[in-house]
């Protein structure tokens, strides 16, 4: 694996005592809360995440996988229950603060990609860390050079993401959300759209950070054998969590 | 690749500018137009009203001293019985009197300190007869120092024959009332008056004030010949003022009223009906400039909206990377200013341009510029402004619709 270059303006995170990257206790999330048509998805969630664990989320759709993953992402807010990250309570914390726990310590892989079309394959991997500085600079530029190197896409860097396969634009994904070297990916079933030889491609990589640089990695997944390659599994059934 | 100098907000409103060419450019060209409209409304209506007051300011000057007018007083009787006043029935007008203001070389010093006025002329005007053998005319005789009058009305350039120059014993008359005595530069001119002064002056020169009506009337003589002429030894009946700001001009005559105690008319207030047609024509061109300026401003809210619509997912990564809502928020209004700012710089070339075509098409029959019109920067450096942070009000809205996005709700799209 090449040498990569530490992110600009990342927040390093304190080693926890526990080791625990996440914790959950008693998570609920409702919507359309106080209204006829209130949905409660998640109906009391029990999880910990620790430090280099690699943790498989199965569950049919519609049982909650990715409300839940958009609650430890820091995206969404729990109704009831408490989300700690990093040691921090998150719950009580505003938009402000959650944006930049979000940014400079959780990456991001959904299962559609999500590049931004505007930018070449490089400059959507430099992006979070660009968001983060504000400014463009030449550290930012090796890191990002080196993590397309990792997911071996330096011969298509300076392609438009749009002009890029399926398989390619994942990997450039799951470069980007390692892009600020975050203590926790959430990955949304990042193989559900790709063939066989591109998720394990995908699978492969995030794997290799995790056991190279102690990832943490949630991974979202209707594929067992790949569930099966992961260190746990937590079915959610119903708005439930089980392992 | 990105510029190490330039800001991460700049760098995405410029890349989704980019992205969406098509729409980028129809919005671009509608505010070059809209702008263009503005800039060649402002120059021809300015340039028209320019004109205007320069044909009617040229031949006079922009506040008048006079002396104050004389007035009756009601006949009094003393107290009566229960200690009441008893006025006179009939109180007659007086007549008025030639006469001079009141110590008008110290009046005329003051109000040269003034820093809005740029020239006062004393001129001692009166009525008087003028003869050539059998014909006379009634004539208008303004008695002036050429040095500060032409200052104001530029009599030598509107000499047609001989020269402005004024001695004790010279006279400048108009052209029809040359042709109605049948004298020219060299002859003289027997002037008298009601009470019975009699000079014999020479005409120096000839000119055309352009109004035909003031050419048989109007004539000028040196101002000491005038208050000889007039019985005003010493004297003069007016102070004529011209000020910076043409528009300033009743306020500048208000203050020197309540400064010196001399009743000050500006030209906004003798020539009213005038004014009035300037103002109109100033509020008609300050609404099409509003209307033409809120149409920009809602087809650059209008296509941020959409773009706003068309990104929300890009908005949902980039909030799911950690940007922040005042990022975001930036982003699209930039894209508001940009677009305001590039359709300006166009429009202000498309205003120029036709103005240079109205410049060189629209002209009189005899060939010359119907009116000139000058390239004034500040137009343009308005125009560039005031399109720009229309783009930036008109992007607020949608900017703040994209930052208050729910990145989840975005991301699922």
């Amino acid at each position: 694996m090449a040498d990569v270059a530490p992110a600009s303006g990342a927040v390093t995170v304190p080693p926890l005592a526990s080791a625990v990257v996440v914790q959950l206790r008693g998570v609920r999330k409702a919507f359309n809360v106080g209204t006829p048509i209130e949905t409660e998805v998640l109906h009391g969630i029990d999880l910990s995440l620790h430090k280099g664990e690699f943790c498989a989320v199965m569950g049919p759709s519609g049982s909650g996988k990715s409300t839940l993953l958009n609650i430890v992402g820091l995206l969404d807010r729990p109704t009831a229950g408490t989300l700690t990250v990093f040691g921090e309570e998150t719950t009580t914390l505003d938009d402000r603060a959650l944006t930049r726990l979000r940014g400079h310590n959780i990456g991001f892989v959904f299962q559609n990609h999500h590049l931004i079309t505007a930018f070449s394959a490089l400059e959507n991997v430099m992006m979070p860390m660009l968001g983060a500085a504000g400014f463009a600079s030449k550290a930012m530029r090796q890191r990002a050079a080196g993590l397309i190197e990792n997911v071996g896409l330096t011969a298509w860097q300076n392609n438009l993401a749009g002009n890029l396969s399926g398989g390619q634009q994942q990997r450039v994904a799951v470069a980007r959300a390692l892009a600020m070297n975050p203590a926790l990916v959430l990955a949304d079933e990042p193989t559900g759209n790709l063939d066989t030889r591109s998720a394990d491609e995908v699978f492969a990589l995030l794997r290799r950070f995790n056991q190279e640089q102690g990832t943490t990695v949630l991974f979202v997944t209707h594929n067992p054998a790949l569930a099966a390659r992961c260190d746990k599994t937590i079915q959610v059934i119903d708005g439930l969590a089980s392992k | 690749m990105f510029k190490p100098w330039i800001p991460f907000e700049w760098i995405v409103a410029i890349r989704f500018l980019r992205e969406g060419r098509l729409q980028t450019l129809f919005i671009v060209v509608g505010v070059a137009i809209g702008v263009g409209v503005i800039v060649f409304m402002s120059a021809l209506l300015s340039g028209l009203q320019a004109n205007f007051i320069r044909r009617v300011l040229s031949a006079q000057a922009h506040i008048h001293l006079l002396p104050p007018k004389e007035v009756a007083r009601a006949l009094r009787r003393g107290a009566d019985a229960g200690n009441r006043e008893v006025e006179g029935a009939i109180v007659q007008p007086p007549l008025q009197r030639l006469k001079s203001i009141d110590q008008w070389q110290a009046v005329a010093e003051q109000i040269r300190a003034m820093p809005e006025v740029t020239v006062v002329s004393p001129v001692a005007g009166g009525s008087a007869l003028v003869v050539r053998g059998s014909a006379s005319r009634a004539i208008s005789v303004a008695g002036i120092e050429p040095d500060q009058y032409y200052r104001i009305v530029d009599i030598n350039a509107k000499i047609v024959r001989g020269n402005g120059r004024l001695t004790a014993t010279d006279m400048l008359i108009g052209t029809e009332l040359a042709d109605d005595l049948g004298v020219d530069v060299g002859d003289k001119l027997r002037v008298t008056t009601a009470s019975g002064a009699i000079i014999t002056l020479t005409v120096v020169g000839i000119f055309d004030l352009g109004n035909k009506g003031a050419n048989q009337r109007s004539t000028f003589v040196a101002l000491h010949t005038a208050q000889s002429l007039l019985g005003l030894p010493g004297g003069v009946t007016s102070l004529e003022v011209t000020v910076r700001d043409v528009y300033g001009a009743e306020v500048v005559a208000q203050r020197i009223t309540a400064a010196t105690g001399v009743e000050a008319d500006s030209w906004i207030k003798t020539s009213a009906q005038f004014f009035a047609a300037v103002s109109a024509q100033t509020t008609a061109n300050t609404a099409i400039r509003f209307f033409v300026g809120l149409s920009v401003a809602f087809g650059i809210a209008s296509v941020l909206v959409v773009v706003v619509v068309q990104k929300s997912r890009e908005i949902g990564i980039l909030r799911a990377m950690g940007v922040s809502q005042g990022q975001i928020l930036r982003v699209f209004l930039l894209q508001g200013g940009l677009l305001g700012l590039s359709g300006s710089v166009a429009g202000s070339a498309i205003g120029s341009l036709a103005l240079l075509l109205w410049q060189r098409y629209a002209r009189n029959a005899d060939g010359t510029p119907l009116f000139p019109m000058t390239f004034d920067p500040a137009l343009f450096t308005a125009a560039l402004l005031l399109a720009t942070l229309t783009g930036l009000a008109a992007a607020f809205a949608p900017a703040l619709r994209a930052a208050r996005l729910d990145p989840v709700v975005a991301i699922r799209g």
